[in-house]
């Protein structure tokens, strides 16, 4: 297979299949900081000519990540569904591009082929698809799953409600999961990032929060976002556990970084299930993932860090998630330098995700080490709302104070759902409505305002 | 749960103003802004960025080693620094911060050692926070630790949290403790995170290291809760002679929450 080209009378060559991907790929700081860039502009052009002739079946007999050495390889192969590919086995990679832009790639197309694509095959046509062409296909398709709420319907766009608190205080966390509710956030799951590593810290919030929910018959799931291996020993112990969180990478290598493996996410998966908590949908899983983990665990084996990130969603789609989010700009900027470079990259995980059948979300997020700021999040929501992203997570007035970093705020929940004309789940819409945090026509009222039971209860309670 | 009964009037506005700063109270979470619109108030959105420049600040900021050392005084401190030679790389090259320049690799060499604990600590991405508490945090933690011997204080500058792998080595630590600063966020600028490694040699991954993060002044964990977290961890790890994930934090936590006030 040769990788060369000859543009303007001069010859472009790439040692290998990877060298192409990486070279191909929009410029970014974690592929310079792995020394795979392209060195300069022209060649990255060259290297996109290069793989839009490429058959889309290169990526089924060259593995980036050799087969024997790395179990996710082992997954994408082994689950690589043949009949799904076959309608578009006969395609190079540009021609895999124009098919997806065309009529013909419509929801049910697109639904149909999702299991016979693999994460490079996905990885590599998303490097050569603009900024419209990774909305306009993603926006096509539809990933709908459920627990006691439905996510990814048509109109709809859910938010995760992240109430974290730097000392895993119950009440503080309860007063931010309050702030939310009120902005209508939380259809997707209301999820805390525990300050410290300890099941006990774990189970007192997984308790808090699952009798907060159920006082107030919330139709949504919770989550504490702890070690996979602590929510087994959770479950073991019989805490009521909603969801199974955990960051997963492109890599077996990364994914020791991470403490885990195939084995003890099925592990988890089926323990999850057994527990039959879901009123409406059976999907227990919730996966983080992020371009740049691979690298930082130096686990990326010579990938560029956009096809490893897309690796990561074979692990997550394994297991049925019934959310999966990139955390864009949390990684920093040796990863993602600046706004550019994250509203990119954010537009890239969610078509990528998409494509490959996954729930997906995204964390529109950055850190103070980045350049970036609140115009660049404004950029990236409102360009993935577009796009027909399942989920976006919001923190109160952006401000994450466990984590340091900026996310969403409720407020911008508000905002898109506003000038999108979109909804909550339909459950949690019926729920804001009942409970008279959302008049009859869907509008929110003010959090001052104490017409309404629920917030009257509240105030009983947590007086 | 009492259902709100038909009749019954709504709470006034005066009477949720004052539940909104009782919650408030509880978190330093930027709850209960208001809405201008779907929008957030221009007193929210100029306090917001406000914040944002001070942390942006807080990120270049330059250690002062020399003051940190004295307040360490008496103890025995080592200066070193990572192989990112300034600010700039260092935030591109966290490769290089995770490794010794090669005149602080000769260093400490030659100065060598057989402890139990050796203490690092690195300025990370808050030189602000570290130059505000970790040497407070150090002798607490130290404190904890009574029977052990520990070997001297590391100061290092343009610091990762790995840097603790090749300095633990170099100076015969059974377990390093990095102090580091941690990424600043909007309202706090100065948290300190905590990270134990057991048998510390270059290549670690961060699986094998045990985390204490969130240790400042605004809400966070004291530096006494911290070290006497660290002190369990630290024992377990000497005595099961591993960190990680394999080593659980399952001691009952004490967090404790004192009314925080936003930065």
């Amino acid at each position: 297979m040769p990788f060369s080209c000859d543009l303007g009378g001069e010859r472009h060559s790439f040692e290998d299949l990877k060298a192409v991907l990486a070279a191909a790929s929009p410029l970014r700081s974690g592929d310079e900081l792995a020394g795979l860039a392209a060195s300069s502009a022209t060649r990255r052009v060259a290297a996109r000519w290069v793989l839009a002739d490429l058959p889309l079946k290169v990526f089924l007999s060259e593995a980036l990540v050799p087969y024997d050495a790395d179990e996710v390889t082992r997954l994408i192969i082994d689950s690589h569904d043949a009949a799904a590919f076959a309608p578009i086995a006969h395609l190079t990679v540009g021609g895999f591009r124009d098919w997806l832009l065309s009529e013909a790639a419509d929801e049910a197309a697109l639904a149909g082929i999702a299991r016979g694509v693999t994460p490079e095959m996905a990885a590599a046509v998303s490097k050569l698809m603009r900024v419209q062409d990774l909305i306009a296909v993603a926006r096509k398709i539809r990933v709908v799953t459920a627990f006691r709420s439905t996510i990814g319907l048509p109109g709809r766009l859910s938010t995760r409600l992240q109430p974290n608190h730097p000392a895993d205080d119950p009440r503080g966390i309860a007063a931010a999961v309050l702030d939310g509710l009120l902005h209508g956030v939380g259809d997707a799951v209301i999820g805390v990032n525990p300050a410290t590593d300890s099941v006990p810290a774990a189970t007192t919030l997984i308790r808090m929060l699952d009798e907060l929910r159920g006082a107030y018959a919330i139709p949504t799931q919770t989550c504490v976002l702890t070690h996979v291996t602590n929510a087994l020993t959770i479950m073991e112990r019989g805490a009521p556990v909603d969801l199974v969180f955990q960051s997963v990478a492109g890599s077996e290598g990364a994914n020791a970084g991470f403490g885990i493996d195939l084995a003890v996410l099925r592990e988890a998966h089926a323990a999850a299930l057994a527990l039959g908590r879901g009123t409406v949908g059976r999907n227990v899983m919730y996966f983080e993932t992020g371009q740049g983990s691979a690298l930082s665990a130096n686990a990326h084996h010579g990938v560029d860090q956009q096809t490893m990130e897309a690796r990561a969603y074979a692990v997550a789609r394994a297991f049925d998630p019934l959310l999966v989010n990139t955390v864009v700009g949390f990684i920093g900027p040796e990863y993602l330098y600046d706004g550019k470079q994250i509203i990119r990259a954010g537009l890239e995980d969610h078509f990528c995700g998409k494509l490959l059948g996954l729930p997906m979300g995204c964390d529109v997020c950055y850190t103070n080490h980045a350049e970036a700021d609140q115009d660049d999040m404004d950029s990236l929501m409102t360009l993935l709302t577009v796009a027909g992203c399942s989920f976006l997570i919001c923190v109160p007035g952006s401000d994450d104070v466990m984590l340091s970093y900026q996310s969403l705020s409720n407020h911008d929940a508000l905002y898109l759902r506003s000038v999108m004309g979109l909804r909550p789940a339909p459950e949690f819409e019926a729920w804001l409505q009942n409970v008279g945090i959302a008049a009859p026509d869907g509008s929110l009222r003010a959090l001052a305002d104490g017409a309404s039971p629920f917030v009257r209860q509240l105030a009983e309670n947590l007086s | 749960m009492s259902e709100l009964t038909p009749g019954e009037q709504p709470m006034g506005e005066q009477v949720m103003g004052e539940l909104w700063a009782r919650l408030r109270r509880t978190t330093p979470a930027r709850i209960a802004l208001g809405r201008v619109g779907h929008a957030l108030p221009l007193g929210e959105v100029l306090d917001f960025q406000l914040a944002h420049a001070g942390a942006r600040d807080a990120v270049h900021a330059a250690l002062d080693t020399a003051a940190l050392a004295a307040e360490l005084a008496p103890l025995p401190v080592l200066q070193v620094a990572s192989d990112a030679p300034d600010r700039a790389t260092y935030l591109r090259r966290p490769d290089l911060g995770r490794r010794l320049s090669e005149q602080s690799a000769a260093l400490l060499a030659e100065t060598g050692g057989r402890h139990d604990v050796v203490f690092v600590i690195g300025d990370g991405l808050s030189a602000t926070g570290v130059q505000a508490g970790a040497a407070r945090l150090l002798k607490a933690c130290s404190a904890q630790l009574g029977d052990l011997t520990i070997g001297p204080v590391v100061v290092a500058t343009q610091a990762r949290v790995a840097l603790g792998d090749p300095i633990g080595a170099a100076l015969g630590a059974r377990v390093s403790v990095m102090i580091i600063g941690e990424r600043p966020g909007l309202s706090v600028h100065d948290s300190l995170g905590i990270y134990m490694t057991f048998a510390p040699h270059p290549g670690r991954s961060d699986a094998e290291r045990n985390c204490i993060s969130n240790i400042h002044g605004a809400g966070g964990l004291s530096p006494q809760d911290a070290a006497r977290t660290l002190g369990w961890l630290l024992r377990e790890a000497l005595r099961r002679e591993l960190s990680g994930v394999s080593l659980k934090d399952d001691q009952t936590p004490a967090l404790p929450f004192e009314d925080p006030g936003r930065a």
